[in-house]
Formats: structure tokens, sequence, C-alpha cells
């Protein structure tokens, strides 16, 4: 999307072939990606991988998507010097992508408008979703309501108490919210039970998936489709600063907000990237969501990329205080970002999101999500570290309302 | 050791499907799962699949995830699946392994095909490895001479169905229907026209699993496929017992039943 009115291209959306030819046909970044899924739902990726590929090249399509992505998500988002803020990073110049404006508080509304409006040109009339936090539910909610299609969304029975509001906003917005009680009852869960709907339904039903992780072609459309935010982002800091950022700063769940500011800085090799992934209550604790950072490679839900593990491949349950980033797996492009040496990934605790919610809060008037405020903390040891001259982007991926609960209890308020 | 030629070769010469049972290593217990096993065989299983329990089995409905988290909170581990498999070969059952792919990359593609050809089982059933995926765990089989058997579902094109029988050795698995494991009311329609379409891209046999649940659907499945795989009926009955006594005497009770479906072909 442009300032001047232009509509979005499609070299928007998947860029133009930077960092090699990512991902190849077989959905490879590197030796990650791929599909390993049961042969059943072969057929259905094929097909979201051949109509995606068509309406990309769509004007009405892309028009489509500009139109909503203006005048329902609200797109351009705007960037926020936060030099108050900053003050406490090291004096540097920090700037905030503000996806937490975007109607339903997250960016995660980018991909599901993207993927609603693939729904239909799949002509099917049902989506299913998974959620953590509640976001990617209530957009796809959202989406849902707003083109008539069925939905049901498949959340962890813990994070359904933990993020009581947004099960609510959910059936508001009509769609049918199932607590998984499976396993360790979080985001993980809910994609295996997706999964599980999807393969029985799938002639029926689209599953709309919320992160950059999953068989193939799914790491490539929900990126293209998150892009957004970084090919904004870029040319905003050029009109602002005059230059382009030093380090450009995300949270890492599944890795979609971070994917989406990062990929248009990619050809930029001299912007650092920095992915911030959640270190819960510390990595000796083993209570935490370090896929890159402590993962080792592996295949879950669908797709090769580090994985929380053990000896012999079982999953460990993940830990974070943020819905959200709790997830032991991690997009592939990320595990290719990662060894190839494009991006840096760090662990943030519970503790150390908490200072970085609260003080921006307070020196800014923002209420981050717990998310972000992973970057957020990031960026303040970041900018200790680069000095007062640096320019840190940060993706401020969604807002902090969803978290009241959780922030009442950890702050006693 | 029995192999999977051996036993499709005799049912065939009986005129009848072999039948195909599924348990989870490591449930009830270490040892029940052997006895479970070894009761499915004695009531006429000609082949027993042994189920590595897996954290995320999306493949899987209810009873097998209900019957794997349990193996799972038991602490079973790879070194236990292969002594189930060894017990159970021991029985002169052609005995498999059904597990998903990442426990195998995990332990090592070469070092699981070993192991597993070690403790006498005669091959894998991978319901999440893709043809294109599968190189390396093919290779590891061949030179370990173990079967490797893949899945093919209805919504499967006949250009998948081609790539995938490609890969089998030992059989194809036709999945009869769009869904996860678990008993049916009655055996999807699609079943009996999947199978066909895959006869005409192999010689391999053809078993039929995904909601066969008891001697009547044996026997219609068996009108048409050279192998009945039954697993969550078992299993149910497993979990549904008092204690694992009554368990066992239960599905024994069920496979002569599915014995006899296989024999009378509708």
């Amino acid at each position: 999307m442009t300032h001047d009115g232009s509509i979005l291209t499609a070299a928007d959306l998947a860029g133009n072939g930077v960092h090699g030819d990512d991902p190849d046909r077989h959905g490879k970044f590197g030796i990650f990606g791929g599909r390993y899924v049961p042969e059943a739902l072969i057929p259905a990726l094929d097909e979201v991988a051949s109509v995606y590929e068509k309406a990309k090249n769509d004007a009405q399509f892309l028009r489509e998507f500009d139109h909503l992505l203006r005048t329902y998500a609200g797109r351009p988002t705007t960037l926020t010097e936060v030099p108050r803020f900053g003050e406490q990073a090291g004096g540097a110049r920090i700037i905030l992508k503000r996806e937490d404006l975007t109607h339903t508080g997250a960016h995660k509304i980018n991909n599901v408008i993207g993927q609603a409006l693939l729904t239909k040109r799949l002509g099917k009339k049902r989506v299913i979703a998974e959620t953590g936090a509640g976001q990617h539910g209530v957009a796809t909610a959202t989406a849902a309501a707003l083109l008539g299609l069925e939905c049901v969304i498949y959340m962890g029975a813990v994070d359904c108490e933990r993020q009581a509001l947004n099960v609510a906003r959910m059936k508001l917005l009509g769609a049918t919210v199932v607590p998984v009680h499976n396993g360790s009852r979080t985001l993980k869960d809910a994609i295996n039970e997706a999964f599980r709907d999807w393969v029985t339904n799938v002639d029926t039903t689209h599953y709309l998936f919320g992160t950059v992780a999953g068989p193939h072609p799914f790491p490539e459309i929900v990126r293209d489709f998150a892009r957004i935010i970084g090919v904004e982002a870029r040319r905003q800091t050029l009109e602002l600063t005059g230059r382009l950022p030093d380090a450009v700063c995300a949270a890492v769940g599944g890795g979609s907000n971070a994917i989406g500011i990062f990929h248009a800085f990619i050809e930029d090799r001299d912007v650092q990237l920095h992915g911030y992934e959640a270190a819960g209550h510390g990595l000796e604790s083993g209570e935490h969501a370090l896929t890159l950072t402590a993962g080792s490679v592996g295949v879950l839900h669908g797709s090769r990329t580090y994985v929380l593990q053990d000896d012999e491949g079982q999953t460990i349950d993940s830990h974070s205080i943020s819905a959200g980033l709790d997830y032991p797996g991690v997009g592939p492009e990320h595990a290719w970002l990662k060894d190839t040496g494009r991006a840096t990934y760090h662990g943030v605790t519970d503790d150390q999101a908490m200072a970085a919610f609260s003080l921006l809060a307070r020196t800014e008037g923002i209420i981050p999500a717990i998310e972000s405020s992973h970057a957020l903390a990031g960026a303040l040891e970041l900018g200790r570290e680069l000095g007062p001259e640096a320019t840190i982007l940060v993706n401020l991926s969604g807002r902090g309302d969803k978290d009241m609960g959780t922030a009442m209890k950890y702050f006693n308020l | 050791m029995t192999t999977l030629q051996t036993v499709f070769a005799k049912a065939k010469a009986d005129n009848r499907a072999a039948l195909v049972g599924y348990l989870p290593a490591g449930f009830p217990s270490k040892d029940g799962a052997i006895a479970a096993a070894t009761a499915l065989v004695e009531a006429g299983c000609d082949v027993i699949e042994i189920g590595l329990p897996y954290s995320d089995p999306l493949m899987d409905g209810p009873t097998i995830q209900d019957a794997v988290h349990r193996s799972l909170t038991n602490g079973t581990r790879i070194a236990d699946v292969m002594r189930t498999v060894e017990g159970v070969a021991a029985t002169g059952a052609a005995t498999l392994v059904m597990t998903y792919w990442n426990p195998i990359d995990r332990y090592g593609a070469e070092r699981f095909a070993r192991d597993l050809a070690s403790a006498g089982g005669v091959g894998t059933i991978t319901p999440d490895l893709t043809p294109e995926e599968s190189g390396t765990w093919r290779e590891a089989s061949a030179a370990a001479g173990i079967d490797t058997v893949f899945l093919v579902a209805p919504s499967s094109t006949e250009e998948r169905i081609q790539a995938v029988a490609d890969c089998c050795t030992g059989f194809v698995y036709a999945a009869s229907l769009m869904g996860v494991t678990g008993a049916r009311e009655s055996v999807n329609v699609a079943a009996e026209g999947l199978v066909k379409r895959t006869r005409a891209h192999t010689d391999l046999p053809v078993c039929v699993g995904l909601g066969v649940g008891t001697g009547a659907q044996a026997a219609e499945v068996a009108g048409y496929a050279d192998g009945v795989i039954v697993g969550s009926a078992f299993i149910r009955r497993l979990l549904d017992a008092p204690d694992e006594a009554a368990g066992l005497a239960s599905i024994a009770e069920l496979a002569r039943e599915m014995a006899q479906g296989v024999r009378s072909r509708g």
C-alpha cells in the first residue's frame, strides 16, 4: 500500500524473490518447511496454493484486499516515535509500527482478511482457526462475520481461561469457540484439533491458519498477507528519518508479525533483524518457549523447523505469560533466517516483558500486548547496546486490552 | 519371521482378507500391550501394527488419543516400542510399527530401521510422511530390509495414488474416509472406489483402515480389499474394561468376530 493512493501490487505481497527463491515449489526454505501431513490433506493444500498463486497476480483480488485493508482494517497504520521510552533504551531513537491500532487490535487482521477473501475464491462457506491469545480467533471471527462465513475457533482450555475477554468477543461475533482439553491445553493442541476438523470437513472448510508455520503453502501465504507491515514501515521510516533503521525488532511465537515486518528489510543487509522469543521463567527453569534459541530441528504441525522436543521427538510443553508466544514450534522461514544468520533470535523472560509493558504505558500512554512487550524489552536492551545514534523500529503487533486480567494479577492492580 | 508377502499370499490362497490389528505400545501397560497384541494374534489377527505413542497425534480421534496419552504418561519410550515389537513378532504375526514421522526423524532413520528389523519388525506405516519427504526413510528401510507403507485417501488424485503406491512396499493403506481414526456406524462407501482406483496403479495388496469396528463391517470390507485394519474398536474395549484381564477377553472376542468377518466376504 502506498501513501499516494495507488493500490497494492503483487510485489507488495510477495516481494521480488528476495533472499533466494523463497520458498521453492515444495515449500522449502533451505531444509525447512515442506509438508508432513496426512495424504488426505494434500489435495486441499494444493488447491489453496493454486488459488493463492492466481489471486496474488489478479488485479481484482489485489483491489479487494487493498480496499478492505484501508476501509476496514485501518491501514496504513502509523509510526509513533517514543522518546520517553527511548531514554530507557540508552537514548536510542525508538519507533513503533502501530499494528495495535488496526481493527480488532492486532496485526492478525491482515492475514485474516487475505485468507477470508481466498476462502471465497475457494468456494468454501466455513472457516476454522486455532488461536492462542485469541487475537487470531477474534480476527477470523470478525472477517467471517464481514464475509458471511460460518466460523469455528479452536482454543486451548488454558488459553480460554486466561483470555476470557477474547472468547466473549468471538462469541459475540457469531463464532463457535471450542475449548480444547487435550495435551497441554494451549495453542499446539488447538492446532491439532483444527487439523482434525479440517481433514474431516475439507470439502466445505478452509483452515484459516494464523501464523507462518504449518504445511506449505501456509508459511508463504501468511507471510505475504502480513508483509504489508514491513512494506509500510520501511517507507514510513525513510520518510520520517531519511534513512533505514539500524535494527528491526519483533516478538516471535509462530512468527507472523515478525516475518511481516522483517520481510521487506531482508535485502537491506545493513538493517539488523532481531526476533524475541518468550523465555518464560528463564531457560534454566525449563518453562519457556525458546524454540529457536534452545530447540532442535524436527517436524511439528506439518513443517520441518525448530521444535521444543525431547531426545525421542516428543514435543515439550512451552510456557509464557503471553498466550500468543506460548508455542513449541516456529515458522520454517524463521528457522532459515536463523541458520543463514540473516536474523538473530533472543529470549525475553516474563518479568522483562512485563517491565517493558508497564514502562511503555507509563512513559508513552500506550498499553501494548504482552506479546509485543517482548519486542519492546528486546529494544530496551538493544538500544543500550547500539547507543543514542541508533534508530530501532519495533513492531507493536497488538494492544494490551486483552491482557488486563494478566496485568491485574501480575501487578496487583 | 512372517513377512507381509507371506501373509497376503496365504490369505489370498484361503480366499479371504487378512486381518490387521492396531494397538499402541505401552497401553494399557508396557507388558499389557504385548499381552493384548498376543490375544489378537491368537484370536485370528494376521498382522499387528504397534503404534508409537506421540505427543501430537493429529490424525487420531479421541479413542487413540486417550490410549496414547496414557501410554506416554506411563513413560513409554522407543526402546519399549521395540520390546513390544519383539514380543509380538515372537507370536509369529507380521509386526509393523505405525508412527508419525518426527520420532523416527529424531531417533535417526537408519538407526530406527536397523533396530526395528533386529526386533523382528517387518516394516512401518507413516501416516504423515508424504512421498516428497519420504526418500531418506525409504532408503533406510530398504537397507534394513523392512517394508514401507504409506496412505492414500478418498481425496487423492490419480497422480497422488500413483506417487504413494510407488513408495509403498508390503501393502498400500487406503484410508476409508476423510477424517481421523475411530470406529464409525458404517464404513464409508468411498472406500470401495478408492481400493479400485488404487488397484489400477499397483499390484500390491490394498488394506482398508479407519472406521471398521464390527465383524459385519469387516466382512463388507473383505469383499473388496486385501486386508481389514482395526484399531480404535479394540482400544475402546480395553479402555472400557474394568481390568486388564477383562480387557483381553473382550478384545479376543471382538477379534474372533472380525476374523470370522474377513472369512465371510460380503
